[in-house]
This record gives structure tokens, C-alpha cells and sequence, in this order.
């Protein structure tokens, strides 16, 4: 036990010491958390457009105030041709061209049938698609608008045939304003929380050997156990200390409201951290140096990342691409840390997935504590 | 001259032996292509739906079949109560419940007018507002269905064009921002972790008081990760053509141009690095947050700057990324020439310059 306490002393000291390490610690995860949840987001805020007015009447004008009204869209400039339009369209200083057709005014009040024309960047796909659909609406609901007010004033009235209707309504439950910061925090956290586990836990090691410290370690009487005991607190610790720093901003400072049992949150947090460092120990047995060992954790963690339901939906992968996430144990954190603070899911709805990272940290555990050997060569 | 070239040809060794890094090195440009191409999609696949079908007749049932063969979705619980939207969210599976209101039938023949309550999983709303646009989809065409004998031909259409990306292909949105992090990978953070490794391990001290020029000592660290990543440049093009059918509609010259000029500040950003790190370490951790996710998550790869709120859109501005982001874009999708582009190099260039200066005039010839 000594031995334990003694490491863990050395341990500590090396990380306090290390004037560069400490900011990284412990003021990025903040930073990080502020930058990525403001900026992680696919909601439409603002769009310049372009217009190609060939009617300039009254109508056309009405129904560019009508885009403008909205907020998300601002006129930046208008030309006379298309073309024109086109070459801003092309350099990127508008989002969108709308174009309106000569006597746009006078097929709305002799109720032909008439057609504006949107060009949209598409580069950018599914922005391309918001503002499609925004635009469409805003249309429909001007078209809709006018030939009420026709059908009003014009004198020869034809009743329609009853049109059926579907009516739709759509209710959002736990976020009705659809903001997209309460959905975000809980994720980035868990990528803080995994990144600085996987990092420093996997990196340590190999800089012991890489300086050539570990052939010190090695013949000293701890044992393999010990050892292993000495460099995973630590940073268990650290990582810990992390979350609450986060999780403490996320409900005060960008109100998250925590539905579900914080310590449920954090027992299960322990158990993950635990499987995250095995893996950043694993990554140490294999590699000889730092660079390397930093290199397939950044690796791995994009993997991770990027198929673990953060920033894209898992509903949207193909359906081969979603069994691959059952191994991921990004994905199932991140979907804990979401079902219990935002719903308030209980043991009852998660404990599956608690047994599957826990079983996912002993094997870990177990095959790399049994790969490290405290010899060389 | 000599020295130098003896140089060189060390660090290429040095590199070309360290066979785990390089399978990722070269592994990693491929694999994340594969990811972004097949698994990362902004249209939903078999969402798991719920429905609660209070009416139990004629027409709920045809939406109810048409929703079920709908590729999106896929309809995994039938629900006989209000009550138990509750407990079916909460286990997180089920991300919408469609609800239709009793009477459905007779509403929609008698009054012509009948009502479907969508509600949705909110946590995520993205998500949320996906499955709800698809589901309203499919009634509306259902709908006009109905109504084919009527046509009110009444009111303006909108005739949409896509331009530069007509299937809306995320692909081709994600091949430029994947070059760009990827060379930042490469360029920036391998170099700065070499070059501090020298130090570290006390060779800097050997390089110092060998024949070697400092720039040249740079030079050299620098060369074979330009090679490197002009390579990975290759293979995401080639791949991204051939497997995805990504367009390149632009000039291949200009874009060799600009790529170089890319890792060229990718790699000034990595010395700089190294010449204020003092270990392999701080170097990484450094690296990976001032220039790694910033590449990632303020450049517009994977969320536009749009979308920002004013002070990161203003921040996003000095990273260069986003700068060789729209330069990409523009010349693979849209064609762009210089003409076009000019102004996003010349920034590019800026930040270069002012790295390259800010670099040499901090490595230390001397040691403390």
C-alpha cells in the first residue's frame, strides 16, 4: 500500500510540476466546451441572398420584404441579370439567388400560374436543403395570401371542390424550442472527458520508456499491478475533476437542465474513464514512442468521434455503419450521459448498456495490464 | 551542401522505418474517407418509429403501410396509449410517435379534414426536425394522392436549382474539409512533435553544434512531412473520384498550387509549435487544441460559419482551414479560378508569412 501511495505522490508531483500541462488540464476543457457548443450547429442563422428583379412591382417587392421579414435571410445585393448573380453565387458572398420572372405581378392577380426561380449553393447540402424548404414555405404562405385576398375582392367567386386535408401537428417533447446547445453539452463532454483520458493515459507510459525512466521502474520491487495502479489514478482523478467542472458549467452557466440522477452520471462516468484508460494503456504496450502513440489515439478517438452520434445522428448511418457503433464505447456514453440528463432515464433504462462498458473495461484492463512486462527486450 | 543532404536523408530514415505510424499515417486519409463517404449521411436510415393508432381504419392504416415501407423508417412499437409515449422514450430507441386521432377516416371524408399529431424525441432536434419533415412528406404526398382529380392551378411555384452539388451529396462537402485535417494532422502536428522530440531527448543540442544551419535543420525536419502529406493529398483524390465519384470540375494545376501553399502553412504552424513547446507532450496536447479541432469544428468541415454565432464567425477567421476550405470547394465544385479565389490565398499566404517570421525568431540557437 505504501508503494501505491508513494507512486501515486511521484505521479502527481510530475503533473503539477509541468507548468504547460496544467492550463491544458484544466482551462482547454472549459474553453473547449464554451467554443464547441456554440459553434457545433446545423441551425440556419443568417443567409445572404442575391435578387434578379425583372418584374419591379409591387408584388415582387412585397414578397422580398416577406424573406427578408424572417431574420434568416438578408438581401446583399441586386443585379439586373442572371448572370451577374450567378459569378456572387459563385464566389460565395450569397447563399442563394432568387430570381422573379417578368409580369409576376399580373399572372398573381389574373391567377395564372406563375413561377419564381431560387439557385442555391449546394455545396453545402444540407444547408442548401434548409433553405429550400424556408424559402418554399415562405412562398406558399404568400401565394396563399394573395389568392385569399383575390378570391375576396374578384367578382366571379367559383366554389372549389372540397379539397381533403391531413392536418399535421408536431409536438417536440423535452426540448420544444429545438435548441440544439442542450443537446450538444452532454456529448462535448464526453469528449473532453474521453480525450484527456486517452491522451494523457497513453502517452504516459511510453514516455517513461522513451526516456528510458521505465528501465528504473522496472527493477525496483513494485510490482506489474502496482505499477499500473500508480499511472491510472491519476488521471482518473484528473479526468473525474474534469467532468464536474463541465457538468457544474453545463447546468449553470448554459442551464441544461439535469432530468436525472447526478450520481447515477457519475458512478457510470467512473466506469467509463476506467475502460477509456485501459485503452490508452493498451495503446502504450503496442507503441515504442510518444508520436506514435499519440498518433493512433488521435486516431482512434476521430473513429470514435465521428461514428459516435455526436454531430451526426447514428439513425442516419447505414444500417452495417450502425451494428459497427455497438463497439464503440463513445456512442454508448454519449447516449447515457443524454438519456439521463435530458430525459431523466434511471438504472432501469440504462443498465444494459453500463454492463456492456463494463465488461468492455475489464477485458481491456485484463489484456493490457497482462501485455505490459516489466522487462525488456 | 552535404551536411545538409546527409541530413535529409536521416529524417526520411528515421521516418520510413517507423512502420506503425505510417500504416496510419497512410491508413487514416483512407479510412476517414470511408467513414464520411458510407457512414456519415445527413438523410436518416430506419429511424425506429412508434404508433398510435387510435382510429384503427381505412386510411390510418395505408399511411401507417406507407410509412413502414419508407426506406427512413421503420416502425418498431404499436402503442394503445397516451401513456405510454413516456416510458417508450425514455429507453431512447423510439424517436417519434405518430398519432392518429379517432374517427380518422370519417374526419377526413366528411369534413375533409383529419389530424395527425407527430410527436418527436426532441433531445436531439436535428434529428427530431428530420424524422417530422419525412413523415409530413409522406402524408402530403398522400394527400395529393387523394386530391388528383383537383388541380388548383393557382399561386406560384418555386423552381429550385442546386447548383455545384445537384444530388446534395455530403460527400462532396466533406472531401475538401478531410484534405485540410488531414494535412493539418500530418504537416502540423507531426512536425511539431519531431521537432520537439529533439529537444526532449537532447539531440538539439548535437544538431546546434553540428555544421548545420538552423533554417537548414528546419528544412529538413520539415521536407518529409511535406512529402508525406502530398501523397495523402493523391490518395483522397484519387479515391474520392474513383469510389465516390466526387466531381472535379477545376483546374488540377491550381490546386496542386494551393494545396502546397496549404501545408506549407500547415508546416510554418507546426514549427511554431515546437519552438514554443518544451516537450513531445505539450506539443501534442497544444497541436490538437489550437489547431486540430478548431480545423474540425470552426472552419465549416462539419458546421457551417453561417450558423455561428457572431464572436466565433469572427474567430474563425484566423484559422486557415476555412480560408482552404472555400478554395477547395471552389475549385472542385464550382470550377473557380484565381479570379475567384484570389483574396482567400492572399489571407493564406498572410498567415504563412507571419508564422514562418514569428517561428525563426523564436528558435533558440542557444541553449538556456
Amino acid at each position: 500500500m505504501r508503494i501505491i501511495q508513494f507512486l501515486l505522490q511521484k505521479e502527481f508531483l510530475q503533473i503539477f510540476r509541468n507548468k504547460a500541462m496544467l492550463p491544458i488540464i484544466f482551462v482547454i476543457p472549459v474553453v473547449q466546451l464554451l467554443v464547441l457548443s456554440f459553434a457545433a450547429t446545423y441551425e440556419l442563422k443568417e443567409a445572404d441572398f442575391a435578387l434578379v428583379d425583372r418584374d419591379q412591382s409591387i408584388a415582387s417587392r412585397e414578397l422580398v420584404s416577406k424573406l427578408q421579414a424572417t431574420g434568416y435571410f438578408t438581401l446583399q445585393s441586386e443585379f439586373t441579370s442572371g448572370d451577374e448573380a450567378l459569378i456572387h453565387l459563385e464566389k460565395g458572398e450569397v447563399a442563394f439567388v432568387v430570381q422573379i420572372p417578368k409580369n409576376f405581378q399580373q399572372s398573381l392577380s389574373s391567377k395564372t400560374a406563375t413561377s419564381i426561380q431560387l439557385v442555391i449553393d449546394a455545396v453545402d447540402g444540407s444547408l442548401a436543403n434548409l433553405i429550400n424548404s424556408y424559402v418554399n414555405s415562405i412562398v406558399q404562405d404568400f401565394s396563399v395570401e394573395k389568392s385569399a385576398v383575390i378570391d375576396l375582392t374578384g367578382p366571379q367567386n367559383i366554389p372549389l371542390p372540397i379539397i381533403k386535408k391531413i392536418s399535421t401537428q408536431a409536438i417536440n417533447w423535452y426540448n420544444p424550442n429545438l435548441d440544439y446547445i442542450t443537446y450538444m453539452v452532454p456529448g462535448i463532454l464526453v469528449v473532453l472527458v474521453s480525450m484527456i483520458g486517452l491522451f494523457l493515459s497513453g502517452m504516459n507510459i511510453v514516455r517513461e520508456r522513451e526516456i528510458g525512466t521505465i528501465e528504473q521502474l522496472n527493477v525496483t520491487p513494485i510490482t506489474k499491478f502496482q505499477f499500473m495502479i500508480g499511472k491510472l489514478v491519476p488521471f482518473w482523478v484528473i479526468g473525474m475533476f474534469d467532468l464536474l467542472l463541465g457538468l457544474t458549467l453545463a447546468r449553470f452557466g448554459f442551464q441544461i437542465p439535469f432530468l436525472g440522477s447526478l450520481t447515477t452520471i457519475l458512478i457510470i462516468a467512473g466506469i467509463y474513464l476506467v475502460l477509456i484508460q485501459a485503452l490508452g494503456l493498451f495503446i502504450s504496450t503496442i507503441t515504442e514512442t510518444q508520436q506514435q502513440a499519440m498518433f493512433i489515439a488521435w486516431f482512434i478517438m476521430v473513429v470514435f468521434i465521428l461514428m459516435g452520434g455526436l454531430f451526426t445522428p447514428i439513425e442516419s448511418m447505414p444500417l452495417w455503419a450502425q451494428k459497427v457503433t455497438l463497439g464503440n464505447p463513445v456512442a454508448y456514453f454519449i447516449k447515457i450521459m443524454r438519456m439521463v440528463l435530458l430525459k431523466g432515464a434511471g438504472w432501469k433504462e440504462v443498465y444494459g448498456m453500463v454492463l456492456i462498458i463494463s465488461s468492455m473495461a475489464t477485458g481491456l484492463l485484463a489484456v493490457s495490464v497482462n501485455r505490459y512486462k516489466k522487462t525488456t527486450g | 551542401m552535404n551536411s545538409f543532404r546527409g541530413f535529409v536523408i536521416k529524417e526520411f530514415k528515421q521516418i520510413y522505418r517507423d512502420t506503425r505510424t505510417l500504416v496510419v499515417l497512410f491508413g487514416m486519409p483512407v479510412l476517414m474517407l470511408l467513414i464520411f463517404g458510407f457512414a456519415i449521411r445527413n438523410e436518416v436510415n430506419n429511424a425506429k418509429v412508434g404508433v398510435l393508432d387510435l382510429a384503427k381504419d381505412e386510411v390510418s392504416s395505408v399511411i401507417i403501410q406507407k410509412v413502414s415501407s419508407s426506406k427512413a423508417f421503420q416502425i418498431d412499437a404499436y402503442l394503445t396509449s397516451y401513456d405510454e409515449v413516456e416510458s417508450i422514450f425514455r429507453k431512447g430507441d423510439i424517436k417519434e410517435i405518430i398519432v392518429f386521432e379517432k374517427d380518422f377516416t370519417r374526419n377526413l371524408t366528411r369534413k375533409g379534414n383529419a389530424s395527425i399529431q407527430i410527436i418527436t424525441d426532441a433531445t436531439d432536434p436535428n434529428l427530431a426536425n428530420i424524422v417530422q419533415t419525412y413523415t409530413k412528406a409522406i402524408i402530403g404526398d398522400y394527400v395529393q394522392e387523394l386530391n388528383a382529380n383537383i388541380k388548383p392551378d393557382v399561386g406560384i411555384k418555386t423552381r429550385t436549382k442546386m447548383m455545384y452539388n445537384e444530388e446534395l451529396a455530403s460527400v462532396n462537402l466533406f472531401v475538401p474539409g478531410l484534405i485540410a485535417v488531414i494535412l493539418m494532422l500530418v504537416s502540423a502536428l507531426m512536425t511539431s512533435i519531431s521537432i520537439t522530440k529533439e529537444k526532449e531527448m537532447g539531440n538539439m543540442e548535437i544538431l546546434l553544434v553540428s555544421p548545420l544551419k538552423p533554417s537548414h535543420i528546419i528544412i529538413g525536419k520539415v521536407l518529409p512531412y511535406l512529402v508525406l502529406s502530398i501523397v495523402n493529398v493523391f490518395t483522397i483524390l484519387i479515391l474520392s473520384k474513383f469510389i465516390f465519384g466526387v466531381p472535379f470540375v477545376g483546374s488540377y494545376l491550381l490546386f496542386f498550387a494551393e494545396s502546397i501553399l496549404f501545408i506549407v502553412t500547415a508546416l510554418s504552424l507546426g514549427v511554431f509549435i515546437s519552438s514554443v513547446a518544451n516537450n513531445q507532450q505539450t506539443a501534442m496536447m497544444v497541436s490538437l487544441v489550437v489547431l486540430l479541432l478548431p480545423t474540425i469544428l470552426l472552419s465549416g468541415f462539419i458546421f457551417p460559419v453561417e450558423s455561428m454565432p457572431f464572436p466565433l464567425q469572427v474567430i474563425s477567421n484566423i484559422i486557415p482551414a476555412k480560408w482552404f476550405l472555400v478554395i477547395v470547394r471552389g475549385i472542385m465544385l464550382k470550377g473557380s479560378g484565381i479570379l475567384i479565389i484570389w483574396k482567400e490565398t492572399a489571407i493564406l499566404i498572410g498567415i504563412t508569412l507571419v508564422f514562418m517570421t514569428l517561428s525563426l525568431k523564436n528558435f533558440k540557437v542557444r541553449l538556456q
